[in-house]
Protein backbone atom coordinates (compact mmCIF):
# COMPACT_ATOMS: atom_id res chain seq x y z
CA UNK A 1 0.00 0.00 0.00
CA UNK A 2 2.71 2.41 0.99
CA UNK A 3 4.68 1.32 -2.10
CA UNK A 4 1.73 2.13 -4.28
CA UNK A 5 1.31 5.51 -2.66
CA UNK A 6 4.98 6.32 -3.15
CA UNK A 7 4.82 5.29 -6.77
CA UNK A 8 1.80 7.51 -7.28
CA UNK A 9 3.56 10.43 -5.61
CA UNK A 10 6.57 9.94 -7.83
CA UNK A 11 4.58 10.08 -11.00
CA UNK A 12 1.83 12.55 -10.18
CA UNK A 13 3.59 15.88 -9.86
CA UNK A 14 5.40 15.87 -13.19
CA UNK A 15 3.88 17.64 -16.13
CA UNK A 16 6.20 18.12 -19.03
CA UNK A 17 5.58 19.86 -22.26
CA UNK A 18 7.73 17.94 -24.68
CA UNK A 19 8.20 20.54 -27.40
CA UNK A 20 8.72 23.60 -25.25
CA UNK A 21 11.01 22.38 -22.51
CA UNK A 22 8.66 23.60 -19.80
CA UNK A 23 8.25 21.10 -16.97
CA UNK A 24 6.09 21.57 -13.88
CA UNK A 25 6.99 19.71 -10.71
CA UNK A 26 6.09 19.62 -7.03
CA UNK A 27 2.73 21.32 -7.45
CA UNK A 28 0.81 21.59 -4.22
CA UNK A 29 -1.99 23.48 -2.59
CA UNK A 30 -3.52 23.39 0.86
CA UNK A 31 -6.75 22.36 2.49
CA UNK A 32 -9.34 25.14 2.20
CA UNK A 33 -13.08 25.68 2.53
CA UNK A 34 -15.58 25.78 -0.32
CA UNK A 35 -16.11 29.33 -1.55
CA UNK A 36 -12.83 30.43 0.00
CA UNK A 37 -9.40 31.07 -1.41
CA UNK A 38 -6.40 28.83 -1.80
CA UNK A 39 -2.77 29.30 -2.64
CA UNK A 40 -1.12 26.89 -5.05
CA UNK A 41 2.60 26.49 -5.62
CA UNK A 42 4.69 24.82 -8.30
CA UNK A 43 8.22 24.65 -9.64
CA UNK A 44 8.61 25.60 -13.30
CA UNK A 45 11.70 24.31 -15.05
CA UNK A 46 12.56 25.56 -18.49
CA UNK A 47 15.05 23.65 -20.62
CA UNK A 48 13.97 25.55 -23.72
CA UNK A 49 14.00 29.19 -24.78
CA UNK A 50 13.07 32.04 -22.45
CA UNK A 51 9.35 32.05 -21.75
CA UNK A 52 6.83 33.80 -19.55
CA UNK A 53 4.01 32.48 -17.41
CA UNK A 54 1.04 34.66 -18.29
CA UNK A 55 -2.02 32.95 -16.88
CA UNK A 56 -3.41 30.25 -14.63
CA UNK A 57 -6.67 28.37 -14.36
CA UNK A 58 -8.18 25.54 -12.38
CA UNK A 59 -11.46 23.73 -12.96
CA UNK A 60 -11.86 23.74 -9.18
CA UNK A 61 -11.91 27.55 -8.78
CA UNK A 62 -14.06 30.31 -10.24
CA UNK A 63 -10.99 32.42 -10.80
CA UNK A 64 -7.23 32.01 -10.59
CA UNK A 65 -4.58 34.70 -10.64
CA UNK A 66 -0.83 35.04 -10.30
CA UNK A 67 0.09 36.79 -7.07
CA UNK A 68 3.18 37.83 -5.23
CA UNK A 69 3.60 38.09 -1.47
CA UNK A 70 6.13 40.59 -0.27
CA UNK A 71 7.22 42.15 2.97
CA UNK A 72 7.67 45.89 2.78
CA UNK A 73 8.95 47.49 5.98
CA UNK A 74 7.49 44.70 8.10
CA UNK A 75 4.14 44.97 6.31
CA UNK A 76 2.88 41.85 4.54
CA UNK A 77 1.44 42.59 1.12
CA UNK A 78 -0.12 40.53 -1.64
CA UNK A 79 -0.26 41.85 -5.18
CA UNK A 80 -1.50 40.44 -8.48
CA UNK A 81 1.23 40.19 -11.10
CA UNK A 82 0.69 40.17 -14.87
CA UNK A 83 3.20 37.40 -15.48
CA UNK A 84 6.35 35.67 -14.29
CA UNK A 85 9.44 35.36 -16.47
CA UNK A 86 10.93 31.91 -16.85
CA UNK A 87 14.40 32.45 -18.33
CA UNK A 88 16.01 29.88 -20.62
CA UNK A 89 17.63 27.05 -18.70
CA UNK A 90 16.25 28.29 -15.39
CA UNK A 91 13.85 27.00 -12.77
CA UNK A 92 11.39 29.33 -11.12
CA UNK A 93 9.84 28.25 -7.88
CA UNK A 94 6.43 29.49 -6.84
CA UNK A 95 6.67 29.02 -3.10
CA UNK A 96 5.17 30.41 0.13
CA UNK A 97 6.50 33.89 0.80
CA UNK A 98 7.00 34.59 -2.91
CA UNK A 99 4.83 33.94 -5.92
CA UNK A 100 1.66 31.90 -5.69
CA UNK A 101 -1.30 30.91 -7.77
CA UNK A 102 -4.30 32.48 -6.10
CA UNK A 103 -7.40 30.32 -6.35
CA UNK A 104 -10.57 32.27 -5.67
CA UNK A 105 -14.13 31.06 -5.30
CA UNK A 106 -13.27 27.42 -4.66
CA UNK A 107 -16.03 25.25 -6.12
CA UNK A 108 -15.56 22.59 -3.47
CA UNK A 109 -13.58 22.15 -0.28
CA UNK A 110 -9.94 21.28 -0.83
CA UNK A 111 -9.37 18.17 1.24
CA UNK A 112 -5.87 17.14 2.33
CA UNK A 113 -4.76 14.00 0.52
CA UNK A 114 -6.74 14.76 -2.61
CA UNK A 115 -5.54 16.67 -5.66
CA UNK A 116 -6.64 19.37 -8.09
CA UNK A 117 -5.75 20.27 -11.66
CA UNK A 118 -3.86 23.44 -12.53
CA UNK A 119 -3.28 24.76 -16.02
CA UNK A 120 -0.49 27.26 -16.45
CA UNK A 121 -0.37 29.20 -19.70
CA UNK A 122 2.95 30.34 -21.09
CA UNK A 123 3.53 32.95 -23.75
CA UNK A 124 5.42 30.49 -25.97
CA UNK A 125 4.74 27.02 -24.61
CA UNK A 126 1.00 27.60 -24.31
CA UNK A 127 -1.04 25.73 -21.70
CA UNK A 128 0.65 23.12 -19.50
CA UNK A 129 -1.43 21.16 -17.02
CA UNK A 130 -0.29 19.58 -13.79
CA UNK A 131 -1.78 17.94 -10.73
CA UNK A 132 -1.40 19.70 -7.41
CA UNK A 133 -1.52 17.63 -4.26
CA UNK A 134 -3.60 19.05 -1.44
CA UNK A 135 -1.55 19.25 1.75
CA UNK A 136 -2.98 20.13 5.14
CA UNK A 137 -3.83 23.78 5.83
CA UNK A 138 -0.77 26.00 5.84
CA UNK A 139 1.64 23.17 5.06
CA UNK A 140 4.56 23.43 2.67
CA UNK A 141 6.57 20.85 0.81
CA UNK A 142 8.90 18.96 3.17
CA UNK A 143 12.39 20.23 3.88
CA UNK A 144 15.06 19.26 1.42
CA UNK A 145 12.50 18.81 -1.25
CA UNK A 146 12.87 22.21 -2.75
CA UNK A 147 16.00 24.27 -3.05
CA UNK A 148 16.00 26.25 0.18
CA UNK A 149 15.32 23.46 2.68
CA UNK A 150 13.41 25.82 4.93
CA UNK A 151 11.84 23.09 7.00
CA UNK A 152 8.44 24.69 6.82
CA UNK A 153 5.72 22.29 7.85
CA UNK A 154 5.01 19.01 6.19
CA UNK A 155 6.36 16.85 9.01
CA UNK A 156 3.74 14.29 8.22
CA UNK A 157 5.36 13.75 4.86
CA UNK A 158 8.91 14.11 6.07
CA UNK A 159 8.46 10.83 7.90
CA UNK A 160 8.57 8.83 4.72
CA UNK A 161 12.16 7.73 4.67
CA UNK A 162 14.38 7.51 1.67
CA UNK A 163 11.92 9.17 -0.58
CA UNK A 164 13.32 10.79 -3.66
CA UNK A 165 10.86 12.85 -5.55
CA UNK A 166 11.28 14.56 -8.87
CA UNK A 167 12.48 18.05 -8.14
CA UNK A 168 15.72 19.80 -8.84
CA UNK A 169 17.59 19.36 -11.05
CA UNK A 170 15.08 20.07 -13.72
CA UNK A 171 15.96 17.20 -16.04
CA UNK A 172 15.23 14.56 -13.42
CA UNK A 173 13.05 11.88 -14.84
CA UNK A 174 10.50 10.23 -12.57
CA UNK A 175 12.27 7.14 -11.26
CA UNK A 176 10.97 3.65 -12.07
CA UNK B 1 16.29 71.04 -15.72
CA UNK B 2 18.19 70.08 -12.55
CA UNK B 3 19.59 66.60 -12.27
CA UNK B 4 17.66 64.35 -9.89
CA UNK B 5 20.71 63.92 -7.65
CA UNK B 6 21.42 67.63 -7.33
CA UNK B 7 19.75 68.09 -3.94
CA UNK B 8 22.27 65.84 -2.18
CA UNK B 9 25.27 67.89 -3.23
CA UNK B 10 26.60 70.37 -0.61
CA UNK B 11 24.70 73.64 -0.45
CA UNK B 12 25.51 77.07 0.97
CA UNK B 13 25.36 77.48 4.79
CA UNK B 14 21.72 78.47 4.91
CA UNK B 15 20.63 75.15 3.48
CA UNK B 16 22.77 73.30 6.03
CA UNK B 17 21.31 75.26 8.94
CA UNK B 18 17.83 74.56 7.69
CA UNK B 19 18.49 70.82 7.55
CA UNK B 20 19.95 70.88 11.06
CA UNK B 21 16.93 72.80 12.31
CA UNK B 22 14.52 70.31 10.81
CA UNK B 23 16.45 67.33 12.19
CA UNK B 24 16.56 68.90 15.65
CA UNK B 25 12.85 69.55 15.62
CA UNK B 26 12.12 66.02 14.41
CA UNK B 27 14.28 64.60 17.17
CA UNK B 28 12.50 66.68 19.79
CA UNK B 29 9.11 65.55 18.49
CA UNK B 30 10.23 61.91 18.57
CA UNK B 31 11.43 62.14 22.16
CA UNK B 32 8.30 63.89 23.38
CA UNK B 33 6.13 61.51 21.38
CA UNK B 34 7.86 58.45 22.80
CA UNK B 35 7.50 59.87 26.31
CA UNK B 36 3.79 60.47 25.89
CA UNK B 37 3.27 57.02 24.41
CA UNK B 38 5.03 55.33 27.32
CA UNK B 39 3.15 57.45 29.81
CA UNK B 40 -0.23 56.68 28.25
CA UNK B 41 0.44 53.04 27.56
CA UNK B 42 2.08 52.01 30.81
CA UNK B 43 5.34 50.90 29.26
CA UNK B 44 6.83 47.50 29.95
CA UNK B 45 10.47 47.32 31.07
CA UNK B 46 11.51 47.10 27.44
CA UNK B 47 9.74 50.38 26.71
CA UNK B 48 7.17 48.65 24.51
CA UNK B 49 3.49 48.77 25.17
CA UNK B 50 1.68 46.00 23.34
CA UNK B 51 -1.73 44.66 24.17
CA UNK B 52 -4.67 46.00 26.12
CA UNK B 53 -8.35 45.49 26.75
CA UNK B 54 -10.49 44.17 23.90
CA UNK B 55 -13.91 42.72 23.30
CA UNK B 56 -14.28 40.55 20.21
CA UNK B 57 -16.44 37.71 18.88
CA UNK B 58 -15.37 34.08 18.64
CA UNK B 59 -16.42 31.57 15.99
CA UNK B 60 -19.88 31.20 17.52
CA UNK B 61 -20.38 34.94 17.83
CA UNK B 62 -19.82 34.77 21.58
CA UNK B 63 -18.03 37.72 23.19
CA UNK B 64 -14.45 37.15 24.29
CA UNK B 65 -12.52 39.81 26.18
CA UNK B 66 -8.89 40.04 27.19
CA UNK B 67 -10.05 39.31 30.76
CA UNK B 68 -11.52 35.97 29.66
CA UNK B 69 -8.08 34.94 28.40
CA UNK B 70 -6.19 35.79 31.59
CA UNK B 71 -4.54 32.93 33.42
CA UNK B 72 -2.97 31.58 30.26
CA UNK B 73 -0.20 32.83 28.05
CA UNK B 74 -1.64 34.32 24.89
CA UNK B 75 0.07 33.73 21.56
CA UNK B 76 -1.61 36.11 19.16
CA UNK B 77 -1.34 36.60 15.41
CA UNK B 78 -3.15 39.10 13.20
CA UNK B 79 -4.09 38.26 9.62
CA UNK B 80 -7.03 37.42 7.39
CA UNK B 81 -8.53 34.29 5.93
CA UNK B 82 -8.34 35.49 2.31
CA UNK B 83 -4.57 35.40 2.68
CA UNK B 84 -3.48 32.13 1.04
CA UNK B 85 0.21 32.34 1.74
CA UNK B 86 1.82 33.82 4.84
CA UNK B 87 -1.16 33.69 7.20
CA UNK B 88 -1.89 29.96 6.84
CA UNK B 89 1.82 29.17 6.81
CA UNK B 90 2.20 31.01 10.11
CA UNK B 91 -0.86 29.42 11.69
CA UNK B 92 0.34 25.98 10.66
CA UNK B 93 3.72 26.72 12.24
CA UNK B 94 1.96 27.83 15.41
CA UNK B 95 -0.20 24.69 15.48
CA UNK B 96 2.83 22.45 14.93
CA UNK B 97 4.85 24.30 17.57
CA UNK B 98 2.00 23.74 20.05
CA UNK B 99 2.01 20.03 19.24
CA UNK B 100 5.73 19.93 19.91
CA UNK B 101 5.30 21.61 23.29
CA UNK B 102 3.22 18.70 24.51
CA UNK B 103 1.42 19.29 27.83
CA UNK B 104 3.03 22.73 28.16
CA UNK B 105 0.87 23.88 25.27
CA UNK B 106 -2.13 23.74 27.60
CA UNK B 107 -0.78 26.84 29.30
CA UNK B 108 -1.00 28.81 26.05
CA UNK B 109 -4.09 30.11 24.30
CA UNK B 110 -3.34 30.71 20.62
CA UNK B 111 -5.45 33.47 19.11
CA UNK B 112 -5.91 34.54 15.50
CA UNK B 113 -7.44 38.01 15.15
CA UNK B 114 -8.67 39.08 11.72
CA UNK B 115 -7.90 42.51 10.31
CA UNK B 116 -10.51 41.90 7.58
CA UNK B 117 -13.74 41.79 9.61
CA UNK B 118 -15.89 42.56 6.57
CA UNK B 119 -15.17 39.16 5.03
CA UNK B 120 -14.08 37.31 8.15
CA UNK B 121 -17.36 36.82 9.97
CA UNK B 122 -17.62 34.46 12.94
CA UNK B 123 -18.66 31.43 10.82
CA UNK B 124 -15.82 32.07 8.34
CA UNK B 125 -13.32 32.35 11.18
CA UNK B 126 -14.66 29.24 12.89
CA UNK B 127 -14.24 27.09 9.81
CA UNK B 128 -10.85 28.58 9.00
CA UNK B 129 -9.14 28.11 12.36
CA UNK B 130 -10.57 24.58 12.68
CA UNK B 131 -8.45 23.57 9.69
CA UNK B 132 -5.36 24.11 11.86
CA UNK B 133 -6.55 21.86 14.66
CA UNK B 134 -8.47 22.54 17.86
CA UNK B 135 -6.08 24.97 19.57
CA UNK B 136 -6.44 28.23 17.67
CA UNK B 137 -9.21 30.62 18.68
CA UNK B 138 -10.38 32.86 15.83
CA UNK B 139 -11.65 36.31 16.80
CA UNK B 140 -13.43 38.94 14.76
CA UNK B 141 -15.49 42.03 15.55
CA UNK B 142 -16.88 45.25 14.18
CA UNK B 143 -14.62 47.51 12.14
CA UNK B 144 -14.24 49.71 15.23
CA UNK B 145 -13.42 46.81 17.55
CA UNK B 146 -10.78 45.50 15.17
CA UNK B 147 -9.32 48.97 14.71
CA UNK B 148 -9.07 49.33 18.49
CA UNK B 149 -7.37 45.99 19.14
CA UNK B 150 -5.00 46.47 16.19
CA UNK B 151 -3.98 49.83 17.58
CA UNK B 152 -3.29 48.33 21.00
CA UNK B 153 -1.10 45.67 19.45
CA UNK B 154 0.51 48.16 17.06
CA UNK B 155 -0.69 46.25 14.07
CA UNK B 156 -0.96 48.20 10.85
CA UNK B 157 -3.52 47.14 8.25
CA UNK B 158 -5.11 48.65 5.17
CA UNK B 159 -7.10 47.30 2.23
CA UNK B 160 -5.51 47.32 -1.21
CA UNK B 161 -7.95 47.33 -4.15
CA UNK B 162 -7.32 44.78 -6.89
CA UNK B 163 -10.52 45.28 -8.90
CA UNK B 164 -13.99 46.82 -8.94
CA UNK B 165 -15.90 44.05 -7.18
CA UNK B 166 -16.77 44.21 -3.48
CA UNK B 167 -14.34 41.40 -2.71
CA UNK B 168 -11.58 42.59 -5.01
CA UNK B 169 -9.12 43.64 -2.38
CA UNK B 170 -6.23 42.24 -0.42
CA UNK B 171 -5.08 43.44 2.98
CA UNK B 172 -1.69 44.89 3.76
CA UNK B 173 -0.89 44.04 7.38
CA UNK B 174 1.85 43.69 9.95
CA UNK B 175 2.76 40.03 10.17
CA UNK B 176 3.60 39.70 13.83
CA UNK B 177 3.32 36.99 16.42
CA UNK B 178 3.22 38.17 20.04
CA UNK B 179 3.40 36.34 23.34
CA UNK B 180 1.61 37.87 26.32
CA UNK B 181 1.80 36.62 29.87
CA UNK B 182 -1.03 35.13 31.95
CA UNK B 183 -1.60 38.61 33.43
CA UNK B 184 -1.95 40.16 29.97
CA UNK B 185 1.42 41.89 29.88
CA UNK B 186 3.52 41.77 26.76
CA UNK B 187 6.43 39.32 26.87
CA UNK B 188 8.00 39.10 23.43
CA UNK B 189 7.48 39.07 19.70
CA UNK B 190 8.19 35.68 18.12
CA UNK B 191 9.36 34.61 14.70
CA UNK B 192 7.28 32.03 12.93
CA UNK B 193 9.29 31.92 9.73
CA UNK B 194 12.13 29.91 11.26
CA UNK B 195 10.01 26.79 11.46
CA UNK B 196 7.80 25.08 14.01
CA UNK B 197 10.73 23.45 15.82
CA UNK B 198 12.44 26.79 16.41
CA UNK B 199 9.17 28.43 17.43
CA UNK B 200 8.51 25.66 19.94
CA UNK B 201 12.02 26.07 21.37
CA UNK B 202 11.61 29.86 21.63
CA UNK B 203 8.23 29.42 23.32
CA UNK B 204 9.54 26.82 25.76
CA UNK B 205 12.10 29.33 27.02
CA UNK B 206 9.44 31.97 27.61
CA UNK B 207 6.82 29.82 29.34
CA UNK B 208 7.85 30.19 32.94
CU1 LIG C 1 -2.92 35.82 -3.42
Amino acid sequence: MRRLLLAALLILPVAAHAQSGIALTDAFTRAAAVGGVGGAFVTIANTGAADRLTGVASPDAEKAELHESLVDNGIMKMRPVSGIDVPAGAAVKLAPGGYHIMLMGLKHALVAGEAIQLTLTFAKAGPVTTTARILKAGASMPAGHGMDGHGMGGHDMGQMPGMSMPGMPMHDAPAK
Amino acid sequence: MPKPTEHISPKPENGGKFVFGVLGLLFAVLIVGAGITMWLGGATPGGLSIGGPFSLADGDGKRVTDRDLRGKFMLVYFGYTFCPDVCPTTLNQVAEAMDRLGPRADRVQTVFITIDPKRDTSPVMKQYVASFGPRIMGLTGTEAEIAAVAKEFRVYYAPHRTGDGPNDYTMDHSSVLYLLGPDGTFISPLRADAGAEQLAADLAKLLN
